[in-house]
């Protein structure tokens, strides 16, 4: 009973202060003259969401298993590149130049997977290093922007469905499909197992190798899918679109946020894209309020802390003293040694 | 009691246990079999590779000017130690450097006097820095993780809307001095660079402050925070002393930098994920619990050391990346099973038969009394 008031309290906290973040947006936003429910404005916003939204799905699956992924700015750029590169501003060349962009991206992740748990690399070194590999190979290989997507593919960002970009649809549709995945299937179920104890997991006969390594899959195809999203929206590759959003580290900002705790096995997808939307709408009337754009990241510091520290308390609490875990990453990180 | 029990109990005299198992020879040796140890004769594999490849090393001038360049990032790293081996991240490492390297340069000027009161201004919002991370990670829960990635992102943006973003005025050249300056005309070396005497005295206090009961305590935080709670130990005092630690370290790393590197926002960018690096190649866990100071130190050596090996080789600066990721993944992957190869092993006493009738006759005296030993759970 305890315990199922405290999962229904986590999700219904996010949810509170994405509503308080949308009344204190329309409120500042009135106050500067403008509508915050306009069109234009909702646009921006899910425009603004649909990017890391794709990152933050996978990051919560990854997060879910009990790692982290570093290295996701850096398959966002390589697939921006490789993409733009294969496609050639040809209409012909898109459905090769996706398919190609998404296999490349799974590679990655398999090796991030395959580090994690036959290595027993802690996934921060391990995706940390595959992020300076590709890194390096991007610095050497792609001077400044490469290659063009043809007109076709970038209506893929231009294209709306009444108010709502086709770029957030496919961003939803991905998160539905990860929902079914987390809450129906048995690698979903079995992903929560490993992420909650591995250790357990493993005494209970799962193979604790398969969710993580489908995980991180999972996380780097949908970091590729975001970065042709890129492609599609400044339509050249750029080698460093990625490390610029600071896709890593905002991307598990906004899972954390999004009540999914940091150890792993407790979370889920509906709370990270309230997170993602959190950002966006502080981002959305920051820039409406024209906040200095140095100040914007001082905010989203704070915000990050203090939004966390609620729920944080909060979860801890109401948690059944059996399965009290130490806060941070000590309990995921247990595996590492 | 008959005199037989008495007998029984007192002859099992307990032999003193040695100070040291082994002699020093093979205990250095067994040192270095452990990650933490192994580091070290990386560095000295590194080392005498340069010199084969590039001859100029050789010179001991130009040794002891490469150690006074790397200081900045062992102190980082030894800072980035406490927090690691207490089990908690420290990502707000470089926005602190850049935020003192700014301060320096808007506080001290072009006034030598006010050197020693920035020198304590700069000291005192270390310290405040590192008493918020720690604060906020142990009393209000939030993963250091998040904690450190806030103060990070409102550090940089603070230190970007105060410079605009570009670089401003140097400090004095006698403050910079600290950071490039050093003790002239000594025999050998020809120069003892002022950042290698501050490193020196740093790793003396690092050892120090680890053999204490301090040190001791956070190791122990770090392997079991559990057990650690219930044993008493005020786990949100240790762990903010660590994070203070750190910012501390990131404090005198930015002093030094100045004098490298001059003032501007980007100086430090990227030193948290370099720090932590150094840390690991150290053959410190992340999560906590075990790895040696010193070792970390040697751990930002080693790094450093490699960009120049492949400097010299003639490797593009470019791919430096790549061979630093290939690195400390091969290296965390060789320390985990070197770790795993130097521990007791866990799963093979809990089959072992538990006390049974004829053991309770002879009480070992380095065994728990009965009713402790259920296995590891």
């Amino acid at each position: 009973m305890k315990a199922r008031l405290s999962t229904v309290t986590s999700t219904t906290i996010v949810y509170g202060v994405l509503l308080v973040a949308v009344v204190a947006g329309a409120i500042l936003t009135a106050v500067n003259g403008r509508n915050f429910f306009s069109v234009g404005n909702i646009d921006n916003i899910l425009t603004t969401t649909s990017i890391l939204g794709f990152i933050a799905i996978g990051q919560t699956l990854v997060v879910l298993g009990g790692s982290l992924d570093l290295s996701v700015p850096f398959v966002v750029s390589l697939s921006s590149v490789v993409g733009g590169g294969i496609m050639a501003g040809q209409s012909g060349n898109i459905g090769l130049a996706v398919v190609v962009t998404l296999a490349l991206a799974m590679v990655v992740g398999l090796a991030n997977g395959l580090i994690v748990t036959f290595l027993r690399v802690h996934g921060f070194i391990a995706t940390l290093g595959t992020g300076l590999v590709i890194s390096g190979y991007l610095a050497s290989n792609y001077k400044g922007s490469h290659g063009s997507a043809p007109l076709d593919f970038r209506l893929l960002d231009a294209t709306r469905i009444g108010p709502v970009p086709m770029s957030t649809l496919i961003m939803l549709g991905c998160a539905g499909v990860a929902v079914l995945m987390l809450r129906r299937t048995r690698l979903g179920h079995h992903l929560y197992a490993v992420g909650g104890n591995a250790e357990v997991a493993r005494l209970s006969g799962l193979r604790t190798s398969v969710p993580l390594i489908a995980a991180h899959v999972i996380c780097s195809a949908l970091a590729a899918v975001a970065g042709l999203l890129l492609l599609a929206r400044l339509s050249v590759g750029n080698p460093t679109i990625g490390s610029q959003g600071g896709y890593d580290l905002m991307s598990i900002a906004a899972v954390v946020l999004g009540g999914t705790l940091l150890a792993g096995g407790k979370g889920n997808i509906t709370g990270t894209l309230a997170g993602v939307a959190i950002f966006a709408v502080i981002d959305n009337v920051m820039g409406v309020m024209q906040v200095n754009p140095f100040l914007r990241d001082v905010v989203r510091g704070v915000v990050i802390v203090v939004a966390v520290a609620v729920y944080a308390r909060r979860e801890l609490d109401t948690r059944p003293p059996r399965f009290e875990r130490p806060t941070g990453l000590d309990a995921a990180l247990q595996e590492a040694r | 009691m008959s005199t037989t029990s008495i007998t029984t109990t007192e002859t099992p005299a307990r032999p003193a246990l040695p100070v040291h198992e082994g002699s020093l020879g093979s205990r250095i040796a067994s040192g270095m079999a452990t990650p933490g140890g192994a580091v070290f004769v990386l560095v000295g594999v590194l080392l005498v590779a340069i010199m084969v490849s590039n001859p100029n090393f050789t010179d001991p001038g130009a040794l002891i000017r490469f150690a006074g360049r790397t200081a900045p990032i062992a102190i980082a790293a030894m800072g980035q130690y406490y927090v690691i081996v207490s089990g908690e991240f420290d990502l707000s490492m470089g926005a602190v450097i850049a935020a003192q390297v700014v301060l320096a340069g808007n506080f001290i000027g072009q006034d030598e006097g006010r050197i020693i009161p920035g020198l304590l201004l700069m000291l005192a919002v270390g310290a405040l820095i590192g008493i918020v991370n720690g604060l906020v990670t142990t009393l209000l829960k939030v993963p250091s993780f998040i904690v450190t990635l806030g103060m990070m992102l409102a550090l940089s943006g603070l230190v970007r809307y105060i410079t605009g973003g570009a670089a401003s005025g140097n400090p004095v050249d006698a403050f910079r001095d600290i950071g490039r300056g050093g003790i002239e005309d000594v025999p050998v070396v020809d120069i003892i660079p002022f950042p290698l005497i501050i490193l020196a005295v740093v790793a003396v206090l690092s050892v120090w402050l680890m053999r204490r009961p301090f040190g001791r305590t956070l190791i122990a935080a770090g392997d079991n925070p559990q057990s650690m709670h219930y044993s008493g130990a005020p786990l949100w005092s240790y762990k903010t002393r660590a994070f203070v630690l750190s910012s501390l370290s990131a404090t005198v790393a930015g002093i030094l930098l100045v004098g490298y590197a001059g003032v501007h926002p980007s100086v430090g960018a990227g030193y948290e994920f370099t720090a932590i690096t150094a840390v690991v190649l150290g053959g410190v866990v992340l999560g906590g619990g075990r790895g040696w100071v010193l070792s970390a130190a040697a751990g930002a050596f080693a790094l450093e050391l490699l960009f120049t090996l492949l400097t010299s080789l003639g490797v593009t600066s470019t791919w430096r990346d790549t061979v630093q990721g290939l690195i400390i993944i091969a290296a965390v992957a060789l320390s985990a099973r070197a770790w795993q190869v130097g521990r007791r092993p866990r799963r093979t006493t809990s089959s072992d038969p538990s006390p049974s009738t004829d053991n309770t006759a002879t009480p070992s005296p380095n065994q728990p009394s009965t009713g402790a030993t259920t296995g590891d759970n």
